[in-house]
């Protein structure tokens, strides 16, 4: 892999954070009421508010305003809550860092149920498991993350049952078993949106590469069933699959949003919710921020994974 | 046109998919017209009532008929989710044959641009989006069709792509033809399959998308029967009342699963892939 491919893709993905740093301040920066405004309440005095104006900045024309927070940005300000007068930073890495344990979590269910499943649906096509296989995955891709969530709650989470807790969120540090057991509900709930998603794509990916000329060329040569499976097709089959799961990262992180809400579960997109119902912009900003960059990333380090792995692709 | 409809008919999933259609079809149309109560009327006296002979789905916590409501609520449901796909396939479109037929540096930066809006995910955008212009069924319906714009305007722009090195366009380039006549009269009709087929698959996410922002409190108010909102109001009772909210989920999960049975056929009819 060439030093300069690497180079022009860190490029891509500067420009890519650079757009939707722009997009998420001029989205947040035509809000109705002004920062200002919402902090001190529709009473306040206008000397008051002209002088927190002046402080937060907000009297600047607009592009000095995003200069000055993008110059904060790359240096690792975010700046503070609207709310609660704490520095954004804190807050919103301490939540990406529970989000990113939940997002981990699941993304281990996938790999370990989506794409075994998937791969045995495309050596069984047509037969009964890959039927079973397709049925479930098309009620999985049609149910939203919250239909699933709640559903769940009420199977799992009955006060007579209780056999998960519904929500809160304890840390991995203090109880490690106690830790899983709060996860487990909003785990299950996006592992199983996202197999139903990826199985699909494994499947398709697997038939095809049975179909590939190698692979028959293989059969042909009279290597055994096992031998042509593991050795020729799964191998070339699960280089698409990073692919997928990384092109699936921005489901996940809508799923993240959801479940969280439900869960009560305080990471970053809980967050973000709370921040939009408060109209808190720095933290709204910051949240936005930090998901599309995460989600950007994901989609580098898959390509990358893909060529470093692949040493038939050469990227100029 | 018949032809196409036979052979989705023909295979098992797009049976099922025109089957569920048909359903849906009369449910929106003439739904609300049989069903038995006012979807906002207030039964005191049976409140949060199970599945019964007078409440077939049973009621929901101020006694209204949950029939009823997924009923009447269909239409607001379905319908919204086609238009915001709409909406979002048409600003796609449009953004995404201009950049693909015009090429070079504006498609450079158009691509550069609509990269950064996909690195944005879909339900994200439309929460941005409706912090904005407010929490409103409207709102989300434009908010859902601009999340889904770039990606549409990604899938238009490749096939322009391979289209615009065609014979026929090159033979309506030489004759003089203007660029907006060449795209909207030869590269427009020949991008309409595979925009079809994207476009059903998105009115399932549309509809899930529009469920859960309702859900959230960001998409329709209530009182209207919206589906995502009949589960958002519901939750309190969820436990000793469960009719309340699987009735309305089972309905998302259909409509749902409808599009995407009805994309998947489609896709098979339209692009055909060696199997």
């Amino acid at each position: 892999m060439s030093t300069k491919y690497i180079i022009k893709r860190l490029f891509y993905l500067g420009v890519t954070t650079l757009v939707v740093s722009l997009l998420v301040f001029s989205i947040t920066q035509i809000l109705p009421a002004n920062a200002a405004t919402m902090l001190l309440g529709q009473y306040a005095t206008p000397d008051a508010l002209e002088a927190l104006e002046k402080k937060l900045g907000l009297n600047l024309p607009a592009h000095e305003q995003y200069l000055r927070w993008l110059v904060g940005v790359i240096q690792g300000d975010l700046g503070d809550s609207l709310r609660s007068g704490l520095p954004v930073n804190e807050t919103v890495f301490l939540a990406l860092g529970r989000s990113l344990l939940l997002a981990s979590f699941s993304i281990l269910g996938v790999i370990f149920i989506a794409v075994p499943l998937g791969m045995l649906a495309a050596i069984n096509r047509g037969k009964k498991v890959d039927f079973i296989v397709s049925f479930v995955s098309y009620i999985g891709i049609s149910l939203p993350e919250f239909v699933l969530a709640t559903l769940l709650l009420v199977w799992l989470s009955h006060p007579e049952i209780a056999l998960f807790p519904a929500s809160g969120y304890i840390p991995i540090t203090e109880d490690p078993i106690l830790a899983i057991w709060h996860m487990a509900l909003p785990v299950i709930t996006l592992t199983v949106i996202l197999t139903a998603h990826i199985m699909r794509m494994v499947r398709s990916e697997m038939s095809d590469t049975l179909q590939a000329d190698y692979v028959i060329a293989a059969r042909l040569r009279g290597l055994s069933e096992r031998t042509v499976l593991f050795k020729h097709a799964l191998r070339n089959s699960l280089l698409p699959t990073i692919t997928i799961i990384a092109m699936d990262v921005g489901y996940l992180i809508g799923g993240i949003i959801v479940v969280e809400e439900i869960f009560a579960f305080p990471g970053v997109g809980r967050l973000l919710i709370v921040a939009i119902q408060e109209r808190d912009l720095p933290m709204i900003q910051a949240g936005a921020l930090v998901m599309a960059f995460t989600y950007a990333l994901s989609n580098l380090a898959a390509d990358l994974a893909y060529v470093y792995l692949d040493k038939r692709i050469q990227y100029e | 046109m018949n032809s196409y409809l036979k052979r989705i008919a023909l295979q098992p999933h797009g049976a099922v998919g025109l089957i569920l259609l048909l359903v849906l079809f009369f449910t929106v149309t003439i739904g609300p017209v049989v069903a038995p109560y006012d979807p906002e009327k207030f039964h005191y006296s049976s409140r949060l009532a199970a599945p019964s002979l007078e409440f077939w789905f049973g009621t929901d916590h101020f006694g209204r008929d949950i029939l009823s409501r997924i009923l009447w609520g269909s239409r607001s449901t379905v319908l919204l989710s086609l238009l915001a796909t709409i909406i979002g396939t048409f600003v796609g479109c449009t953004v995404g044959v201009c950049s693909g037929y015009i090429g070079g540096k504006t498609d450079e930066i158009f691509m550069r641009f609509i990269d950064a809006l996909m690195a944005i995910p879909n339900l994200l955008l439309a929460l941005l989006i409706l912090t904005v212009l407010g929490a409103n069924a409207t709102n989300a319906v434009l908010a859902i069709g601009i999340s889904f714009s770039p990606g549409m305007a990604r899938v238009s722009r490749s096939v322009t792509l391979s289209i615009r090195s065609s014979d026929y366009v090159a033979a309506a380039v030489a004759r003089g033809e203007s660029s907006i006549w060449i795209m909207t009269r030869e590269i427009a009709p020949n991008i309409l399959g595979p925009i079809i087929v994207e476009a059903t698959i998105r009115v399932a996410f549309a509809i899930m998308l529009l469920a859960t922002l309702s859900f959230l409190g960001m998409g329709s108010q209530p009182p209207t029967p919206e589906w995502g909102l009949m589960i958002s109001e519901s939750r309190e009772f969820m436990f000793r009342s469960t009719w309340t909210i699987l009735w309305p989920g089972i309905a998302i999960a259909i409509v749902a699963i409808t599009f995407n049975l009805l994309g998947d056929a489609l896709r098979d009819v339209l692009n055909p892939r060696t199997d």
